[in-house]
């Protein structure tokens, strides 16, 4: 139903891809590299389910890339410097990252500023306090890494789909049942549709913006962990740049950037498209992979024309005969 | 629905309620008495405060002084959602509804049927289904709204507004946007919810369908109460001299001496000028030093005529002629550039630049005239301001304050500075005196009168007849968006007007009845 047919087309470009590049390095078809991708990209898919709710309501949220930095920087410093246990580390730092959201919410509501500049200043915010905390990579060694690096549910194929990617799975299939079935997830739509209007008809428009901010930054936070789990350390320049590829994927994923239209499952299938271009450049082998950036730039394009041509076609009101009055 | 309100008591009451915006006084102790069960228009012209008292009733803006009742009660409502809970709901002629949501959601927004905290779709359907039908409609309520028509939008809202349990219904031109065929589906559902014991405001600008739905008649002109009328009892020509007329106590009307100019030589000519759907095919002369009226109701036409001879809207038929030489008017650059000029009816939004100073803003046109790479220096601005703000009198007479900063009168005399710079031939002024105190109003008729004695073509649209009167040498009445009369010379009157733009509702009327 709404935001589908854009995710629709989503899918069929990510299935006529996936094809295509099949044809062309038949191994590509395989539980094995399908696996790999879900766990690659298992980070970029938990965030990007939050962006798709911020970006759904009107807004945007650049600081995602920072706060997944900062949280692999703090976890790594607080296992392995500060010797705390690791699950306590991970709930000290969800609970930062949902303040953090939170707080920025709070701002963009309360003084009416520009969703944009706000997360801006949180961007850099969160990636100086990460350097505050240490500037160089720190190495998690702490057990639990290395069982979660373990721990896969074997595919039939020989494809792995790690825990991480489990995660990722899970918290896409929340995120969209979130989104449908919930007056929290219609409220989102509503914000998007018109702030105003939304407001008019009852919708409690601040706590929505600092609750829908929250999602974004705990699921970086989430993201953040998963990151640190796929590369078993903390580093304070990791996810540059993150914010964007997220943004990408969301588009792409048949979200209006101007809010009030998409799903969650439209912006999974275009962080897969991601994965994909960047695993044919793997396997071509001579590709740089700035060609990753290139396609999605080019799909970018395809994808915002598109939007703005069915927006058009929505703009033209179906006249529809009302039923006999009386 | 309710327990029977008591017939003795009006539903809504409002007594006494002023408004002002800075110095402007939007409402002077304005009365209003909603009836249950009645369907009351309220009526004026542009700016007669009209849509500040719906707010002010509606909580959106707060009153000065005042009270307003409903059923008895003294209520305060300071937001939107605090007189729906108090039980007046409001449809606007632009639908507040989400577009891109479903049709049930809209109806249930914040108030979904749920299970398990998830919502039940299902039952809210069917829920929203039934709520239509009342409505007579049946459609798919989980499509989007935005799928639907105009009609379709406002049936929806009204449904919501309804079901968030309103006994005041207040729709403010509902009507704007919807075809003849729908206008009678909304009347339908209007009397219904009228036998439902709800009352119901009714704005707009559509005479006959005034006449065609409404019980009672309130007419508000430049703020105050006009009058409060059965429909049946008030003749159509009455009604259109309360929107318009003057009011009783106001002084005699001075028309000019039949200035003796006549003769003079044409600046502007349009021959079946017009645009299809905007204004039908018009002809038009404007001589030198000649001020034309433009007199009608609001939606008549006359801003379009306006905006159609600057070129601010493209003709699609006809020529024009400036000084005997055809001319293409296709965007305002032609209109400046063939020395036209445009003091829109929107000063805030479509007129002045509020943050820029009065020497800015004068300077603006001019400046656009001659085009970016030939920038006025600082010396010739301040020039110009000078002599503008001493030859209209601004006050105060600081060239460096920003204009946002001033009363509408002098922001007004700023609009007219920053085209005379340009030294026009033509000046177009879509109601020049709105919002505008008394003493302004007097230095604006009188600006206007100087001004063409010095040879500039005016032509003035206002709502205002005795105005429009004072300084018109011509004046053309428009009704339903084409040009019917002419009036010059000692036909210049405010009956004659009245007479012309009653004249067709009134054949439409008894056409009606035959």
């Amino acid at each position: 139903m709404r935001g589908l047919p854009p995710a629709l087309i989503t899918a069929i470009v990510l299935v006529a891809g996936f094809a295509a590049c099949a044809v062309q390095f038949p191994n590509i078809a395989s539980t094995r590299v399908v696996g790999n991708l879900l766990t690659d990209n298992a980070f970029l898919g938990i965030v990007a389910a939050g962006m798709t709710f911020v970006i759904i309501s009107g807004g945007i949220d650049l600081s995602v890339g920072s706060v997944i930095g900062f949280t692999t920087v703090f976890v790594a410093l607080a296992i392995e410097r500060w010797g705390m246990p690791p699950l306590v580390a991970f709930v000290a730092v969800l609970a930062l990252s949902a303040a953090f959201g939170a707080a920025m919410g709070a701002v963009i509501h309360v003084f009416d500023l520009p969703p944009f500049i706000v997360t801006l200043a949180g961007m850099f915010l969160a990636r100086g306090a990460s350097f505050l905390l240490s500037t160089e990579s720190i190495p998690i060694t702490a057990p639990i890494y290395s069982t979660v690096s373990d721990f896969a549910l074997r595919l039939p194929g020989g494809g792995r789909l790690t825990a991480i990617a489990i995660i990722m799975l899970v918290i896409v299939i929340g995120g969209a049942l979130l989104l449908h079935l919930t007056r929290f997830g219609a409220n989102v739509y509503a914000l998007g549709g018109s702030r105003a209007t939304a407001s008019l008809m009852g919708v409690a428009v601040g706590t929505m913006t600092v609750k829908i901010y929250m999602l974004s930054s705990l699921l970086a936070g989430i993201a953040g962990i998963v990151f640190s789990f796929y590369t078993s350390a903390g580093y304070s320049l990791s996810a540059v740049g993150v914010e964007l590829d997220t943004i990408a994927a969301v588009v792409i994923g048949g979200t209006l950037l101007t809010g009030g239209q998409g799903s969650v499952v439209g912006t999974f299938l275009g962080v897969l498209i991601q994965g994909l271009i960047q695993t044919y450049i793997n396997f071509d082998g001579t590709l740089s992979s700035w060609w990753t950036k290139i396609v999605t730039g080019v799909l970018l394009f395809v994808f915002i024309a598109l939007q703005q041509g069915l927006v058009a076609l929505a703009r033209r009101p179906v006249a529809k005969s009302a039923g006999a009055a009386t | 629905m309710q327990n029977g309100p008591d017939p003795a008591l009006p539903l809504l009451e409002v007594r006494g309620i002023s408004k002002s915006f800075g110095a402007v006084r939007a409402l002077r102790e304005v009365d209003f008495t909603l009836r249950a069960g009645e369907i009351h228009a309220l009526l004026g012209e542009n700016g007669a405060g009209k849509s500040t008292l719906i707010k002010v009733v509606t909580g959106v803006f707060p009153r000065d002084a005042g009270i307003v009742r409903i059923g008895g009660e003294e209520i305060a409502p300071r937001s939107a959602k605090a007189a729906v809970a108090a039980g007046i709901a409001t449809v606007y002629q632009e639908v507040n509804l989400l577009p891109n949501l479903s049709v049930a959601q809209n109806l249930f927004l914040d108030r979904q049927p749920m299970r398990f905290g998830v919502v039940r779709e299902g039952e809210m359907r069917h829920r929203a289904k039934a709520l239509l039908a009342d409505f007579g409609l049946d459609i798919d309520v989980a499509a989007p709204l935005g799928n639907y028509s105009v009609a379709i939008q406002h049936v929806t809202a009204i449904a919501r507004a309804v079901d968030l349990s309103a006994r005041v219904l207040i729709l403010d031109e509902p009507t704007a946007s919807l075809d003849r065929h729908e206008v009678e589906i909304l009347f339908g559902i209007m009397r219904q919810l009228a036998k439902r014991s709800i009352g119901i405001v009714f704005v707009s600008h559509f005479l006959d369908q005034v006449y065609e739905i409404s019980d009672r008649i309130t007419v508000l002109r430049n703020g105050r109460l006009v009058g409060e009328r059965e429909t049946a009892s008030l003749p159509r020509l009455e009604l259109i001299r309360m929107m318009l007329g003057r009011e009783l106590a106001e002084t005699t009307n001075e028309r000019a001496a039949a200035r003796e100019h006549k003769t003079r030589e044409i600046c502007a000519s349009f021959e079946n000028y017009g645009k299809a759907g905007y204004v039908a095919p018009f002809n038009l002369e404007l001589r030198r030093g000649e001020v034309v009226g433009l007199a009608g109701l609001l939606g008549s036409g006359r801003t379009e005529t306006a905006r159609l001879v600057f070129g601010a809207e493209r003709a699609d038929g006809g020529k024009a002629r400036v000084e005997g030489a055809p001319v293409r008017l296709q965007s305002p650059r032609d209109g400046v550039r063939h020395g036209f000029g445009y003091c829109p009816e929107e000063r805030k939004t479509e007129g002045i630049v509020a943050e820029l100073t009065v020497r800015e803003n004068i300077a603006l046109a001019l400046q656009a005239k001659r085009g970016l790479h030939r920038p006025l220096s600082r010396r010739e601005q301040d020039e110009i301001a000078r002599r503008y703000v001493k030859m209209l009198d601004i006050r105060p007479p600081d060239a460096e304050r920003p204009v946002g900063l001033l009363s509408g009168g002098n922001q007004q005399k700023v609009l007219l500075a920053r085209w005379l710079a340009t030294s026009p031939r033509l000046l177009v002024l879509d109601e020049p005196t709105r919002g505008i105190d008394v003493g302004a109003h007097a230095e604006i008729i009188r600006l206007i009168r100087e001004l063409c004695d010095d040879g500039l073509s005016l032509l003035v649209i206002s709502s205002e007849l005795d105005e429009i009167v004072t300084y018109s040498d011509r004046v053309v009445v428009l009704r339903d968006r084409a040009h019917v009369e002419e009036l010059a010379g000692e036909a210049v009157d405010v009956g004659n007007i009245l007479a012309a733009i009653a004249a067709d509702s009134v054949a439409v009327a008894l056409e009606a009845h035959t």
